[in-house]
């Protein structure tokens, strides 16, 4: 079977695959803050989703036990639903007030 | 031959999430995010959660990224520009960002029996993972299928409201 060959030269300690996904939801929370457009920061979410979702299939791995992906599959479904409304919410956003960068979209500022 | 694909690809990972920060435009920084999710399937595939990747590279590379590219096409997105907003946020997060990046590399590396742990060689199959969705997990699973029906029915009223009080204005 071709993973399992895979699989007979693995020493990548589990540390590492955690690290990444650290780094990735990390470089998710720099994007979330440093970018100005409404799409780019919606994206910065997902990039956070899927930093966590690493992790989560990470110690499914360790543990040997499939909760964990079935959590990343929630996630999934849950992400996908999210883009969904997400969107529309920005095209109506889009719709009222001609524009896409979060500075002028302060409404609901005080 | 485990540790090439990862370093590889979480290299593909990493440069994919740096180039979405530094893109300026939405189509670059969207596609950029497309490497990393594609990146992410191979080493959900690495981790032997075979059923993952697959979703992973429909779900999410497939599915919610031609979302996001339809909607930066669609409202003609242009170059964002940097504000004084912008730059308060890179000068006060990025030090807080690498702190925390920090805390949690700290925190990782410390674990114990975590950083032996190797790859095993027992992977966790489509089948284990379907058995448990299908009989512990069965109200959960049906409840995300009305989130998602809720979801689409939220998002067609949503996207259809703002044409509807177009037709009704003129």
């Amino acid at each position: 079977m071709n993973i399992a060959s895979v699989h007979m030269f693995s020493d990548v300690p589990l540390s590492w695959y955690l690290l990444l996904s650290a780094a990735l939801f990390c470089l998710g929370v720099v994007g979330f803050l440093i970018k100005r457009n409404l799409i780019t920061v919606f994206m910065s979410i997902e990039l956070m989703l899927n930093g966590v979702n690493l992790s989560f299939v990470t110690f499914a791995h360790q543990w040997h036990a499939v909760k964990g992906q079935i959590f990343v599959f929630f996630v999934m479904m849950v992400a996908a639903a999210e883009a969904a409304v997400g969107l529309a919410i920005i095209i109506a956003v889009f719709r009222a007030r001609s524009t896409l960068a979060v500075d002028r979209i302060d409404l609901m500022k005080l | 031959m485990h540790l090439v694909l990862f370093l590889i690809f979480a290299g593909f990972c990493l440069a994919g999430a740096i180039n979405l920060l530094i893109q300026r435009h939405p189509i670059t920084s969207a596609l950029s995010l497309i490497v990393v999710m594609t990146s992410l399937a191979v080493l959900y595939l690495l981790l032997g959660a075979e059923f993952l990747a697959a979703a992973q590279v429909i779900v999410y590379a497939g599915a919610i990224m031609v979302l996001f590219t339809f909607v930066v096409m669609l409202l003609n997105a242009s170059r964002e520009e940097r504000t004084l907003g912008s730059r308060a946020a890179a000068v006060l997060g990025f030090p807080a960002i690498v702190v925390i990046l920090a805390l949690i590399a700290t925190v990782i590396l410390h674990a114990q029996g975590l950083s032996t742990a190797a790859m095993r060689e027992g992977i966790t199959s489509t089948q284990d993972l379907s058995t448990v969705l299908f009989t512990n997990l069965l109200l959960p699973f049906e409840v995300t299928s009305v989130l998602i029906l809720v979801a689409i029915l939220g998002a067609v009223a949503l996207a259809r409201r703002g044409a509807g009080e177009g037709t009704e204005g003129q």
